[in-house]
């Protein structure tokens, strides 16, 4: 099995168009470099004093988040507004989900409120592919990450962070700090580094906190964090949870930040122009010195930035493509 | 009803009797091959020329859901779909709701399979009262109703002190268990084999050594216990050959495999499609092909459906949350016939695998074609096609073989001599 070269067709119309947003898994690079370009545009809208589009006006976007987020759901609410789109957000874990009802019962109910798109967080592994392949295929699915599994927007919108402070990734030495395992950010990067032709992919934790396997992706693999990284260019320290801890997979916070923390000593192992990256929340003090995180080399909260035009490039895209399989399916219903 | 079946090739695996010959059937029993017995007038006679007569297959695993799941199964329907996969025989396993742990529950599961008459039902017993682990059931009684052997179902014995114990008091009464090991502490909240497809697609893992280090223990404690001990629903190659082993030093284990871990692997987990979520999981190739070699080599003597079927609701949500089991037996023996289309296994050890294999295991009355035997059949025709799906007796549709083109076809499902299915 070769991951990145497998088709996953639920997510693309019949003409190649993104359709749904569920894993960076079987896109080409093409259409990976056209979210970073329509992204790229849509930086110059954040500039504007007037900072709206009409690119999805009359469109209900509903956001349906499962598990809890702040930065995700609002840097996607913030997207669907600055498209002009209708937008809702739904914290399920506090409402109908604790009454009983099933995944498919409150996406079905969803549906039936006429939503054209839905931003889905859900701590199962294949959420937002059951419900685009299940559940409402006719409306744009964006997959605000699942489970372990995927995260995807996050992914792109590090990728497009890379891409404006270094360019052209086929030169790139970046390393992935920290719990890879439970990490569905670390999956989504490795597949976008991969298919956007970074040739040096490391991933630096203890074997607890490594998937099995993990080689699949095309990576290096490095227990000794001042091994993996000499003269990287980019470093993605991702967030340790706490829960960790429990069940032996790790000592302490201490023990971690002794060995696998970011200070500014070993920063310096990167190459000097190295980038700092988080996806957030940051532990200060447990995968990254404060010094660091708050540094020149940070570029944390640009990630913030970008994400929003990550998501308004993602959902602009994936609802085009849901209109014109509509149309497709028109002409060939005529047809028959 | 006295018949007369002619023209087929007749295969017993137990006898290693292969050629073709002439049956004649009486009062429930096999009364006589090539020549009628004096007397002998036919009511009814089937024309088996062109097909292939085996002793009925024998499913050591079929969950029949009831009592307690009428919404996924029930013992008229799971049997009748048994009977179409070429069965005369069955286990069904204890977790029912009662759990199958007291005569009262046995004696409903054997009076409905009776009244429904498509195939022979034998429960196996809980070995704890609830499944819990903890307290013994009254085996004995259960073996008085009609319980075969004693299983612990999905769950492992926590506790290894009352797990030993409860061998001892098996073997006093010289009953056989069934043990399905699976650590449920190295196991957690898995849902998949710790291999390359979980891991890319972020489904918490079930590491090998879950099966194998339960399978240490359990088979250390049968060897100190001298408990007659049968292990189910193997997943692993290592696993096999810790059997292998046991065997070879004289242990009086005996083993079993679902169906489908010969079929298919972790790999189908890819698409997230919940048809494949089992337990305990597809492994990996690697794991498959031992497996084949243990069942060639006899190592493991039965292959079960291992039957689960569900209603569509058990299955329609994200992978981890839908509940585990594929619903086959009514496949069972085209499936089966697969592994023989595809050069892995000859026809009469593929047969002994279904029918002799898993009647030795427990000790059962079935599974050979003898004068005296009770006349459990199947006939099939080895050159027709099965297209899975194209009917459907279980409650559960929760089969990923439906829609496959399968080689073979049951003609006539006979128990006691009796038709009970028949296509």
């Amino acid at each position: 099995m070769t991951p990145t070269t497998s088709k996953r067709p639920l997510q693309l119309n019949n003409q190649g168009q993104l359709r749904h947003f569920l894993s960076i898994d079987g896109l080409p690079r093409e259409l990976l470099t056209e979210i970073l370009d329509t992204a790229d545009s849509f930086l110059e809208v954040g500039a504007r004093a007037v900072k709206k589009v009409p690119l999805l006006r009359g469109k209900t976007v509903c956001n349906v988040f499962f598990e809890n987020s702040t930065r995700t759901r609002t840097t996607f609410e913030l997207a669907a507004q600055r498209l002009s789109a209708d937008v809702i957000t739904l914290n399920v874990s506090t409402s109908s989900a604790s009454k009983g009802e099933s995944l498919l019962d409150t996406m079905r109910n969803l549906e039936a409120m006429a939503a054209d798109m839905f931003v889905v967080r859900h701590s199962d592994s294949g959420a937002a592919h059951f419900i685009a392949e299940h559940v409402c295929p006719e409306v744009a699915i964006i997959n605000g990450g699942d489970g372990r599994h995927a995260h995807p927007t996050q992914g792109m919108l590090d990728m497009l962070t890379i891409r404006r402070h270094k360019g052209d990734f086929s030169q790139l030495s970046v390393a992935i700090v920290g719990d890879i395992l439970h990490s569905r950010v670390a999956r989504s990067n490795m597949l976008a580094l991969k298919a956007l032709g970074c040739p040096d992919i490391r991933v630096i934790a203890p074997k607890t906190l490594l998937p099995v396997c993990v080689e699949q992706y095309g990576v290096r693999v490095f227990t000794d964090l001042t091994e993996g990284l000499k003269n990287v260019d980019v470093v993605i320290m991702l967030r340790l949870q706490k829960e960790r801890m429990a069940g032996g997979l790790l000592p302490s916070e201490g023990e971690f930040y002794r060995l696998y923390g970011l200070t500014r000593q070993r920063l310096q192992l990167a190459k000097p122009d190295a980038i700092v990256m988080h996806p957030g929340p940051i532990n200060r003090g447990v995968e990254i010195e404060s010094a660091v995180a708050d540094g020149a080399q940070s570029v944390i909260l640009n990630q913030v930035t970008y994400g929003i035009a990550i998501r308004m490039a993602v959902m602009s895209m994936a609802m085009s493509g849901q209109n014109a399989q509509r149309l497709l399916n028109l002409e060939a219903a005529e047809q028959n | 009803m006295r018949t007369h079946i002619h023209g087929a090739r007749v295969i017993d695996p137990a006898s290693g009797m292969d050629r073709i010959c002439e049956l004649f059937l009486d009062a429930g029993k096999l009364v006589a091959f090539d020549q009628a017995p004096a007397g002998f007038v036919a009511e009814q006679s089937i024309d088996a020329s062109g097909l292939i007569a085996a002793p009925g297959l024998v499913d050591l695993s079929v969950a029949l859901r009831e009592p307690g799941y009428s919404r996924k199964g029930n013992i008229a329907s799971e049997t009748l779909a048994a009977a179409a996969g070429g069965v005369t025989s069955l286990c069904c396993p204890p977790e029912t709701k009662p759990v199958l742990d007291t005569p009262a529950v046995a004696e409903l599961i054997l009076d409905r399979a009776r009244e429904a008459g498509h195939a022979k039902v034998y429960p196996i017993g809980a070995f704890s009262k609830g499944l819990a682990g903890e307290q013994l059931a009254e085996l004995v009684a259960l073996r008085d109703t009609g319980c075969v052997a004693f299983g612990n179902g999905l769950t492992n014995f926590a506790s290894s002190r009352v797990l030993c114990r409860a061998m001892e008091y098996a073997a006093t009464f010289n009953l056989t268990l069934v043990i399905h090991s699976q650590d449920a502490d190295l196991t957690a909240d898995g849902h998949a084999h710790d291999g390359a497809t979980a891991s890319f697609r972020g489904l918490a893992g079930i590491p090998e050594t879950a099966e194998t280090v339960a399978l240490a223990r359990n088979l250390l404690l049968v060897e100190q216990t001298g408990v007659r001990a049968h292990f189910t629903q193997l997943t692993s190659a290592k696993g096999a050959k810790m059997i292998a082993h046991a065997q070879s030093r004289g242990l009086p284990v005996s083993a079993d495999v679902a169906l489908y871990q010969l079929l298919l692997t972790d790999e189908a987990l890819y698409d997230f499609s919940s048809l494949y979520h089992v337990q305990p999981p597809l492994r990996s190739a690697q794991d498959r092909d031992g497996l084949r070699e243990a069942v060639k080599s006899g190592v493991i003597q039965a292959i079960a459906s291992h039957h689960q079927p569900h209603e569509a609701d058990a299955k329609l949500a994200p992978f981890a949350a839908t509940e585990p089991g594929i619903s086959s037996v009514e496949l069972l023996l085209p499936l089966a016939l697969s592994l023989v289309q595809d050069g892995l296994l000859d026809l009469p050890t593929l047969l002994a695998r279904l029918s002799s294999g898993p009647s030795s295991a427990l000790h059962l009355p079935a599974g050979r074609l003898a004068v005296g035997a009770p006349a459990d059949l199947v006939l099939f025709d080895i050159e027709a096609k099965t297209v899975a799906g194209e009917q459907w007796f279980s409650r559960g549709r929760n089969c990923p073989f439906i829609g496959q083109q399968l080689p073979g076809k049951v003609r006539y499902t006979l128990v006691d001599g009796r038709i009970s299915y028949r296509s």
